[in-house]
């Protein structure tokens, strides 16, 4: 009783604004991300609506079991994986080169113009993107087969085949996001000092030796930053992109289903709560693992680098 | 940008070469929509004869007209889509900017582990079930427009954000002098850093107002109630009937399924929609982008 008279004294009495003040805050964080963290629980349960979370049965590893013993749990997994790997590592390698080349624009009017332009896919929402997509590659009327058709080649149709579509959400996902990324490293460009290159300058640098020596490590730090928190999604879809983009199209399954389309399905078609749980336990426990990897790698590689 | 003299710029034909080269990059990025805009324009006739081009053979404003004659789902979601973004910002911005005070002040006992807490949630989340469940069985928010208000009101990122944004921007002298003369953490927070701090709230308030706006799954998945339907969920819920009849051949040909057919929109008023549910983010943009750009470089300070 002692002790907490003697905390509500020293610590909250005097700081009870703040501690008000934070409260909406936290409380909502309690109830929308903590609560949901321990709803994991019905990853384990067969759950039943009528008895609820707390009365349903535990079922232990079943649910996951029915997860990965499905050829779907493989697909998926692949699916998602490789088609961030490759968003990683392609917009990345676009956006920084599409930086440097801004960056050493003597224009600086058309620059501006041109980052505008470049950020603009950024503010569309997928819903829109799809409509955008649907547009070219429509089967009756899409661009795409307007021009094939005036060029004497046959119409195809694209919502099912297969097989062009890797390409075709990699080219969507590039044209949405590397401008904003390229427009985030040209940003952190600009906050290197001056001297830096003066003292380049001095040495003799002419500009493409100052790009690589001078730019391009600075930029490392943004790009370490960007790593990190890109890793910890590997295992998430971006459920716009996979869901809206192909129009929910049953025949392109095989690749264009990630993990959050087939939870989604899971929930809202087959009503199977307890595997989608399982899933979605298994992206998040996957992810956070893989963050915590990839900051102790990066605090052993470059300390400054690293985000905590 | 940053100034570099003028003796220290790359040759005027590496200049032309790489200008040249942006550019190009930059039409590939506006065309295709530029072609949904010039599709809206298009006459039906032209679309049926030619398909979709930059150069329809005929133009016409039918879909803008039958929009403003029919769009009463169209004028409801508009509204509905401009509320809930604007309150929801509005909330947001109170709330977050409120804890992001609170976490940069040193004297705090529960600095850090109430940023702590914050942060952990940007590692691990339940995921889309659990909440699910939360919202419709426990929390009852589902087909309201709580459901747009409340979930998203604390963003651990932008309360990081705006964290380092007070932290760097504002002096420690300015609440020691306040606080000499009385003035309690409240009062504090809301006439001096507030003020102060325009910057970093129309940053945060962009971020809200984008993502709200351009938000078509939450309406997708909890909203059954046509006056509550946002503007982005009701394209896609436009296109995915119009795949659907499309799939099911037996339903188009029904008398039902005709009826259906007869009661989506034509391929221009689509287009048509889609302009309309983007335009405004679109031309709003250019104005703000610097105040973006900011929000992105302090985000990525190490917090």
């Amino acid at each position: 009783m002692q002790y907490i008279k003697r905390i509500w004294i020293k610590n909250i009495r005097p700081n009870f604004t703040l501690y008000l003040m934070a409260l909406p805050a936290i409380l909502a964080l309690i109830v929308f991300a903590y609560v949901p963290m321990f709803g994991l629980i019905m990853a384990f349960q067969n759950l039943n609506i009528r008895k609820g979370i707390f009365a349903s049965d535990f079922v232990g590893f079943s649910n996951f079991k029915f997860l990965f013993t499905t050829t779907d749990a493989w697909v998926i997994t692949r699916n998602t994986v490789c088609y961030n790997v490759v968003f990683i590592l392609l917009n990345m390698f676009f956006a920084v080169l599409l930086a440097l080349l801004l960056n050493e624009m003597r224009g600086k009017k058309l620059a501006k113009v041109l980052q505008t332009v470049f950020i603009m896919p950024h503010f569309l929402s997928m819903a829109v993107v799809s409509i955008i997509v649907f547009s070219i590659l429509s089967p009756t009327n899409g661009l795409l087969n307007v021009i094939l058709d005036s060029l004497g080649y046959p119409k195809h149709s694209w919502y099912m085949e297969p097989k062009y579509w890797p390409f075709i959400l990699v080219i969507v996902n590039a044209w949405k996001n590397v401008g904003y990324s390229a427009v985030v490293y040209l940003a952190s460009i600009t906050s290197i000092p001056m001297e830096h290159y003066e003292a380049a300058i001095i040495d003799g640098a002419n500009r493409r030796q100052q790009a690589w020596y001078i730019t391009f490590p600075h930029l490392k730090v943004m790009m370490s930053i960007m790593l990190i928190l890109s890793v910890g999604g590997i295992f998430r879809g971006d459920f716009g992109l996979f869901y809206t983009v192909p129009q929910n199209t049953g025949t392109l399954f095989p690749v264009t289903d990630v993990i959050d389309t087939y939870i989604y399905r899971s929930l809202m078609t087959l009503n199977n709560v307890g595997m989608a749980t399982a899933a979605g336990l298994y992206q998040s426990v996957v992810g956070f693992v893989l963050v915590m990897i990839t900051n102790k790698i990066i605090e052993k590689v470059s300390p400054d680098n690293a985000m905590f | 940008m940053s100034a570099k003299n003028k003796f220290n710029q790359i040759s005027t034909g590496w200049n032309f070469t790489i200008s040249l080269l942006l550019i190009i990059i930059s039409l590939f990025i506006l065309l295709p929509m530029i072609l949904v805009a010039i599709i809206s324009v298009s006459s039906a006739e032209s679309i049926a004869l030619n398909g979709y081009t930059f150069f329809p053979s005929e133009y016409s404003l039918r879909a803008y007209e039958n929009l403003l004659k029919t769009g009463t789902q169209i004028k409801n979601s508009y509204i509905i889509t401009i509320f809930y973004t604007v309150v929801g910002t509005v909330m947001s911005l109170f709330v977050v900017s409120m804890f992001a005070f609170v976490l940069s002040q040193k004297r705090f006992p529960a600095r850090k582990a109430m940023t702590y807490f914050a942060f952990f949630t940007m590692l691990f989340s339940g995921g889309l079930v659990p909440s699910y469940i939360l919202n419709v069985r426990y929390l009852h928010i589902n087909d309201t427009i709580w459901i747009f208000l409340l979930p998203g009101l604390v963003s651990a990122y932008h309360v990081i954000i705006l964290r380092t944004f007070f932290q760097t921007s504002i002096p420690d002298s300015l609440f020691d002098v306040a606080r000499i003369d009385g003035a309690n953490d409240f009062t504090v927070y809301w006439r001096i850093v507030l003020p102060l701090s325009k910057a970093g709230l129309a940053t945060i308030g962009l971020f809200n107002v984008v993502g709200r706006w351009n938000n078509w799954f939450t309406g997708m998945l909890y909203i059954e109630n046509p006056k509550l339907i946002p503007l982005q969920t009701m394209l896609q819920k436009i296109q995915k009937n119009i795949e659907f009849i499309k799939m099911n051949a037996d339903f188009a040909d029904s008398a039902m399924g005709f009826e259906y057919l007869r009661s989506i929109p034509t391929e221009s008023t689509r287009m048509a929609i889609t302009i309309i549910a983007t335009i405004p983010i679109l031309f709003a943009y250019p104005f703000f982008q610097r105040y973006f750009i900011k929000g992105l470089t302090i985000g990525s300070v190490k917090g």
